[in-house]
């Protein structure tokens, strides 16, 4: 064992001093190495967290949302749906839903308007998300106006504002009374922007959605389940600009890495014969290779892993801000729990060590193999 | 110690450029004495030198080392053995561009699984012997001709070797350093060790350091004194 | 300066293990706001992220019109960057059941 340790830290020793023989070189390609680790370990960290961040609000959503369509366009739900539903059986609970968007020309941006069912807002009033606060300058006790569709100009008073914890999920809402709503938006009394329902056992959900859409043909349900799949796969691996942007890079590095690692210079395979003549068995100078592709590629996972969780958890994604913005104007703030799929952390620790490691290795075989004593006879 | 019997090697066996670098070589070289192979180039002093120190097996023939066969060892055993039992200094010297002195001279031990201080330690007191102390970190590039021969030196001796192999060690040298080095090897041989050299240059042969001297052409021995 | 290489890849080591631990802590810290967030999206029926505001499709992607005559989903063409990092939303492609089991199509 002692003979083993001893053995290993002389190979490491003569593997450190010659890749340190191109220093600038080598620690260029770790440099490159640990970003793109980097940028693809945020990548899933950010959008699993998010995922399951997700999932875990939403859990509690509507377990069906019933959408009215006209002309293959959704409407709204005129009056008389929810008695029709009310003969329903399984139905628990079923409210009709009021909200909307309203698009701000001030600062650009849409914010969505939603009168809760629950109430408890004044007429007048409202109560907004953080972003809004923050974009366009509101206090609790300020007044707003906003231009209706209709033309006409309402003005409310900042009754409260939303958690700043609550960003993910909040940060364009604009509650209101619901006459204040229907008023703003125009809406007829009776008519709803959609119907929640409850149902009281949650097997019956698709039968109770099947008996929806038969009693009112004009009707689309939307599932809990099927809203929740929609954020479960939400910026899966495979989707994503991000890394759609990344894959000429993680090109450019393969053919950069498979060049240094298995491109074996004229000067590196005399070194080889060297080592052979001298007494190292070929398993040796492989075992040598071998710590050369575990320590370059084992530094660049972890160190290009550890910056990831840092800057995804720790400094929430600054770097992702600008990408996922996109054109939006109002961005929520918020920082995610750190839930980390061990899968994906193997997967990406296997893909970097694996695949140099190999390409350092396939062509000191060939060298590995040849004669001794062929430094003699050159 | 060293026997070699009825030994031949061809390189491209089979092939129309098939090539005979020794035919038919019957020789024991003794312990504790410095034998020189001198010859013209291509005479098959090198390809001698590759058979007795296990670089390479023969195409038939036996080769004996202290009375065991190692003609037909296996790669990973006769590996063992060239490290515990030679030393070799080769014509170019071989050093590790970009290593210094003292990484190039440890380097033969890296497989043996020896403390890592023992070695440079060992490594340390070589190259003081070798009056390169003061050279120790330098990279070998930097060395000058006989000092990079030095150099090799000590690498080949970092192992303990009973056996030194020197292939053309005078090539490279002046007069001032060949003399020195055929001290060197005096000394060796004074130690207990055995030292066998390939060289055409009359300064070797006719140097009182070397005991035996062996003239080949062509593959063979033709003349043994 | 080679021989802090190995004594960096401990540090390494440690950091990984490192980012297990805060993890750990930090779930428990973001376990009461997530809680709060929960409660908040019962309450108000919420069923989307507003991650993106700029479309309808994007700000609810769980809601969007699969049935307009130009397509408002995140597998229509691009109008907006974000369109790309959204993935259509399930119930676009798996509404065979409902397609079988209703009389109409809608």
């Amino acid at each position: 064992m002692n003979i083993w340790i001893e053995q290993q830290r002389a190979l490491i020793d003569f593997t450190l001093a010659s890749l340190a023989r191109r220093k600038a070189r080598n620690l260029g390609l770790l440099a490159v190495y640990t970003l793109l680790v980097f940028v693809l370990a945020s990548v899933a960290l950010f959008s699993h967290a998010l995922r399951h961040e997700a999932t875990r609000v939403l859990a509690d959503a509507p377990e069906i949302v019933l959408q009215r369509m006209v002309a293959g366009r959704h409407d709204l739900i005129p009056p008389g749906y929810l008695e029709k539903i009310g003969r329903i059986r399984g139905v628990q609970k079923m409210e009709g839903r009021l909200w909307g968007y309203y698009y701000d020309p001030v600062i650009k941006a849409n914010y969505t308007f939603m009168a809760p069912s629950a109430g408890g807002i004044e007429r007048g009033t409202i109560v907004i998300g953080a972003a809004l606060e923050r974009v366009r300058g509101l206090a609790q006790e300020t007044g707003i106006s906003f231009r209706a569709y209709s033309g006409k100009l309402y003005s409310f008073v900042v009754a409260d504002i939303l958690p700043h914890d609550s960003e993910l999920v909040s940060a364009d809402l604009v509650l209101m009374h619901e006459d204040d709503f229907r008023a703003f938006f125009a809406f007829p009394a009776g008519h709803y922007t959609d119907i929640a329902l409850a149902v009281a056992n949650p097997q019956e959900v698709r039968n109770i959605a099947a008996k929806l859409a038969d009693a009112l043909p004009d009707s689309r349900p939307i599932l809990r389940e099927e809203m929740l799949r929609t954020y479960a796969s939400i910026f899966s691996w495979r989707e994503g600009i991000v890394l759609a942007i990344l894959s000429g890079a993680i090109l450019a590095f393969v053919i950069l890495a498979w060049d240094k690692a298995a491109g074996l210079s004229a000067e590196e395979k005399r070194e080889i014969g060297i080592l052979k003549a001298i007494g190292w068995e070929t398993g040796d100078v492989i075992r040598m290779k071998i710590w050369e592709g575990v320590l370059i590629s084992l530094t660049a996972f972890l160190v290009g892993y550890v910056a990831a969780y840092l800057h995804v958890f720790r400094a929430g994604g600054v770097l992702f801000e600008p990408v996922l913005k996109g054109w939006a104007v109002l961005y929520p703030r918020f920082q995610l729990a750190p839930e980390i799929d061990g899968l994906a952390v193997a997967t990406l620790f296997f893909f970097t060590v694996v695949p140099y490691t190999a390409a350092v290795l396939v062509p000191i075989w060939r060298a590995a193999t040849t004669d001794p004593d062929a430094v003699m006879r050159s | 110690m060293i026997e070699l019997i009825e030994v031949r090697k061809a390189f491209n066996q089979g092939k129309h450029n098939e090539f005979w670098a020794l035919d038919g070589i019957n020789l024991n070289i003794e312990a504790h004495r410095v034998t020189a192979l001198c010859g013209p180039s291509g005479s098959g002093k090198t390809t001698l030198l590759t058979l007795i120190g296990c670089l390479a097996r023969p195409t038939s023939g036996r080769a004996r080392f202290k009375g065991e066969d190692i003609s037909g060892l296996p790669e990973r055993f006769l590996t063992q053995l060239r490290r515990r039992s030679f030393g070799f200094v080769f014509q170019q010297f071989n050093l590790i561009r970009g290593l210094s002195a003292e990484e190039n001279v440890m380097l033969p031990a890296a497989p043996s699984g020896l403390p890592q201080q023992v070695v440079r330690a060992r490594a340390a007191m070589l190259l003081d012997r070798l009056r390169l102390a003061h050279r120790r970190t330098a990279r070998v590039e930097w060395l000058s001709g006989g000092e990079q021969q030095r150099v090799a030196i000590a690498r080949a001796l970092i192992n303990d070797p009973e056996v030194l192999i020197a292939d053309e060690p005078t090539a490279n040298l002046d007069t001032t350093l060949a003399r020195e080095f055929l001290a060197i090897l005096e000394s060796f041989a004074g130690e207990g060790r055995t030292v066998i050299l390939s060289s055409h240059d009359p300064l070797v042969i006719q140097s009182a350091a070397v005991h035996r001297v062996i003239n080949m052409r062509d593959g063979r021995i033709v003349d043994d004194n | 300066m080679r021989r802090l290489v190995l004594p960096f890849l401990a540090l390494a080591v440690v950091g990984f293990a490192m980012t297990c631990v805060d993890a750990a802590l930090l779930r428990e810290r973001h376990a009461v706001r997530i809680e709060a967030n929960h409660v908040l999206a019962k309450r108000l029926g919420l069923t989307d992220i507003a991650l993106f505001t700029e479309a309808r499709y994007t700000r609810h992607p769980s809601q969007a019109d699969r049935h307009a005559a130009l397509q408002d989903h995140p597998l229509a063409l691009e109008h907006f960057p974000t369109g790309s990092l959204i993935a259509p939303p399930r119930h676009i492609a798996r509404h065979e059941y409902l397609d079988r089991t209703t009389a109409r199509a809608d």
